[in-house]
């Protein structure tokens, strides 16, 4: 194969429900490298879009919670698995997109995969860790379960294009919600190719699914639609992260903001989704 | 036979005497004012307001109205107080404190009952059995936490939020009080308590306990008023995390209000909980539990079990003996001690209780409802039962919040779930049956903070409380109560 081969350049589309649609609006918008040059034509999601994604988010987190925390891990562990595997990929496209030299990225993305390593033993601890038996003044067995809020909307982090996407899919998915993610405006080449693996890593369709786009036109869909139960909004700042803490308060949706104190052992982001389902039951003969 | 017959003729005919608690052991004041670090002080603005028994009309005594000012002069005592005293207090001294709480509680526990129930309208038995024995368990509980919270699992050292402010509700007044300020004091936090309108005594009687067990000034304040003093405290920028108990409307205000701060928010809101019986249910018990659930506390439960969903099979035999155990529920005088369903706690709620069960008739719901008679002065509604129910009427959406049960049907166990998740709530549900996997496997797929397996209505301070969806976020009670008031 010649230096001179024109090379087959691949068309960035987005993951709904297991499937690689173009935006149903059939637009796309110009995406470039940290250095500003041309990187792709990568579909410009719509709130049409964002719907059917919700949809297909919420036909799966039913499936996905029903499947055993054992099943849940291995199938974060085989994206970890994936990823390692076309690691050079995603460094050099962490490196395009953040404008990191290639060690640095290399290094990105090795943080990145030991995260959904993290995530994936997370999904058997859950319930042990956040859950426990209590001991009510009664003749009662009564335990407290950790179960997942539900569909959780994230709006993805705009500069940490791998790994902070990485932490925000991934803290809800591994404690059983699915997930609907806008992708850094700029940057969203990684967590495309992130959302391929999925596919190849038994992630069953709508677990995950994947908006690119324009950040402030999309993200109010979400933080207003009714069957969204949760927000991450570590990809916006300022006023616009409060008018959409505002927006979600409609439907008290859960919400969470990133803030200094996160560091990458705290699971302040794993609890977010997370709820408290206390059964008591009666005893007797 | 004859003899048997006379029996039961004599049985149905029974009538009780009154067996009245006494009111003269709440020992109240005639009028409170604010209590704002460490005393009582009259409010800025010299407003004053009365609080009435619900049960005849009658003004019980007068309270302050906290304006903005005043609820300034709380956060500033609270402010003060976390960073000069509490913030330095030990685990084991903050612990200390909140057990000599709940002795004094339990010392004076006959006395808050009769207040509880003169200005609630509860009856006297749930006040006297319910709601100040769990208050006193509930500082008892979070007592023992407060040098312990290195092992309560949000890792090591963790910290207080800072001063906190606490809104709660009118159905259960010295019970919601206990329920934020006592996990708030065991975290290290100091509280600004805001409690409702039309039941701010037992509340005032906790500050004197509070005086009584010698917690340092500010760490507890206790600012009474309406709605605009709940907005003062959920808009001071002095304050660090809001706590509210009460209506998804007023919860949804608060979560916009705060949107933009950098306040922690916790919200326990309205429910509309779903009752499944199968038909393997052990019916007595059974019938008992739907009662307890609708009807305990007149209906004002956030988490009463307020949709009946009965599986086809039993739906009649259920509702003809519903209706007849409804018929014997004794209506009237809450501090008579045999009364089991007392007054409504207001005027207002009354009205919004008339309200919804005219639409209930008027959307073809059949109406049941107790021939007890009804006392003239008061705020009353009869114990009532709505059957042929369907999902999409307004009775089997909102929440009523009174005594008022409907009754729908199901025939499979996928069909009850279905129908339980069918609400914008997600609080509490009950399901009944003798088969354990069932009552797991109908557990596992409700959408509920709280699910109750052949009982209902059952609180206890180790076990945690709280709703999904629009019922709020956030757990009181228990280990995962404490979140709410740690910076974790």
């Amino acid at each position: 194969m010649s230096d001179s081969r024109l090379d087959v350049r691949k068309t960035y589309k987005l993951l709904i429900n297991g499937a690689f649609p173009r935006s149903e609006s059939g637009r796309s918008y110009e995406v470039t490298t940290a250095s500003g040059e041309f990187l792709a034509n990568v579909a410009q999601g719509s709130r049409k879009d964002l719907r059917d994604a919700v949809a297909a988010a919420r036909a799966a987190q039913a499936k996905w919670w029903g499947s055993t925390a054992y099943n849940r891990g291995q199938v974060i562990y085989r994206l970890a698995e994936m990823a390692e595997s076309r690691r050079a990929e995603l460094a050099e496209h962490v490196a395009l997109a953040e404008g990191l030299s290639a060690k640095k990225a290399q290094k990105s993305v090795s943080r990145a995969i030991d995260r959904m390593v993290w995530y994936a033993g997370w999904t058997d601890k859950i319930a042990q860790v956040f859950g426990g038996a209590n001991p009510v003044a009664g003749p009662f067995f009564n335990f407290s379960l950790p179960t997942p809020s539900g569909v959780v909307a994230v709006i993805a982090s705009q500069n940490s294009s791998l790994e902070g996407f990485v932490d925000e899919v991934l803290a809800p998915i591994s404690a059983g919600n699915t997930v609907v993610v806008i992708s850094s405006e700029r940057r969203p080449t990684p967590s495309i190719l992130l959302g391929e693996m999925t596919v190849t890593s038994d992630f069953p369709p709508g677990v995950l699914n994947i908006v690119s786009g324009i950040t402030a036109e999309l993200a109010p869909t979400l933080a207003s639609h009714e069957d969204v139960d949760g927000i991450d909004l570590a990809g916006v700042v300022g006023d616009e992260a409060n008018e959409l803490s505002i927006t979600a308060a409609a439907s008290i949706k859960r919400v969470f903001r990133p803030n200094e104190s996160d560091t990458a052992t705290t699971t302040r982001r794993l609890r977010a989704f997370i709820e408290t389902s206390t059964v008591w039951h009666t005893i007797g003969q | 036979m004859t003899e048997k017959k006379l029996a039961n003729s004599q049985l149905g005919s029974l009538e009780y005497d009154p067996a009245p608690e006494s009111a003269s052991i709440a020992r109240l004041k005639p009028s409170y004012g604010l209590f704002i670090d460490g005393s009582f002080s009259d409010p800025s603005k010299h407003e004053q307001f009365v609080t009435l028994n619900p049960a005849n009309e009658e003004v019980i005594a007068t309270v302050a109205q906290a304006s903005a000012g005043d609820v300034d002069a709380a956060v500033a005592a609270a402010r003060h107080a976390y960073e000069t005293v509490w913030s330095k207090t030990t685990g084991a001294e903050r612990s200390k404190y909140l057990f000599r709480i709940a002795r004094l509680i339990q010392e004076r526990a006959r006395e808050l009952a009769v207040v509880e129930t003169l200005d609630n309208g509860k009856p006297i038995r749930e006040s006297r059995d319910v709601d100040i024995p769990l208050a006193a368990a509930h500082f008892f509980y979070y007592a023992g936490w407060a040098d312990k919270l290195d092992h309560a699992g949000f890792g090591a050292d963790p910290r207080p939020i800072g001063v906190a402010g606490q809104i709660i509700p009118w159905n259960f007044p010295l019970l919601m009080a206990a329920w934020k300020l006592a996990p708030a004091l065991a975290a290290g936090n100091t509280c600004v308590l805001k409690p409702a309108e039309t039941t701010p005594l037992s509340a005032l009687i906790l500050a004197e306990i509070l005086q009584q067990a010698e917690l340092p000034p500010g760490v507890v304040n206790i600012v009474t008023g309406n709605g605009t003093t709940g907005a003062a405290l959920v808009d001071h920028p002095g304050v660090d995390k809001i706590a509210f108990t009460g209506s998804t409307d007023v919860g949804r205000l608060i979560q916009q209000r705060v949107a933009s701060s950098q306040k922690r928010l916790t919200l326990e809101l309205g429910g509309k909980g779903a009752n499944i019986v199968f038909e393997d249910a052990p019916i007595d018990e059974m019938i008992e539990g739907i009662i307890d659930g609708i009807f305990f506390n007149q209906g004002h439960v956030c988490c009463a079990g307020s949709r009946l969903l009965v599986q086809e099979s039993i739906a009649d035999e259920v509702l003809r003996r519903l209706v007849r155990r409804v018929e014997q529920l004794r209506v009237g005088d809450p501090m008579d001690k045999n009364t089991d369903v007392g007054a409504i706690n207001s005027a207002a709620q009354l009205a919004r209780i008339q309200e919804l069960t005219a639409f209930g008739e008027g959307e073809g719901a059949t109406r049941y409802t107790s021939s007890c008679v009804l006392p003239e002065n008061g705020y009353w509604f009869a114990p009532t039962i709505f059957a042929d129910v369907s999902q999409s009427h307004r009775i089997a959406r909102e929440e009523i919040f009174g005594p008022v049960l409907s009754v729908l049907t199901f025939r499979t166990p996928e069909e009850a779930v279905a129908k339980a998740n069918n609400t914008n709530y997600g609080l509490a549900c009950g399901v009944w049956s003798e088969k354990g996997s069932r009552t797991l496997w109908v557990a596992q797929r409700l959408r509920a903070g709280v699910i109750w397996a052949n009982t209902y209505n059952r609180f206890d301070p180790t076990s945690p409380f709280g709703g999904v969806r629009e019922s709020g976020f956030g757990r009181e009670g228990g280990r995962h109560g404490l979140e709410a008031y740690l910076n974790v």
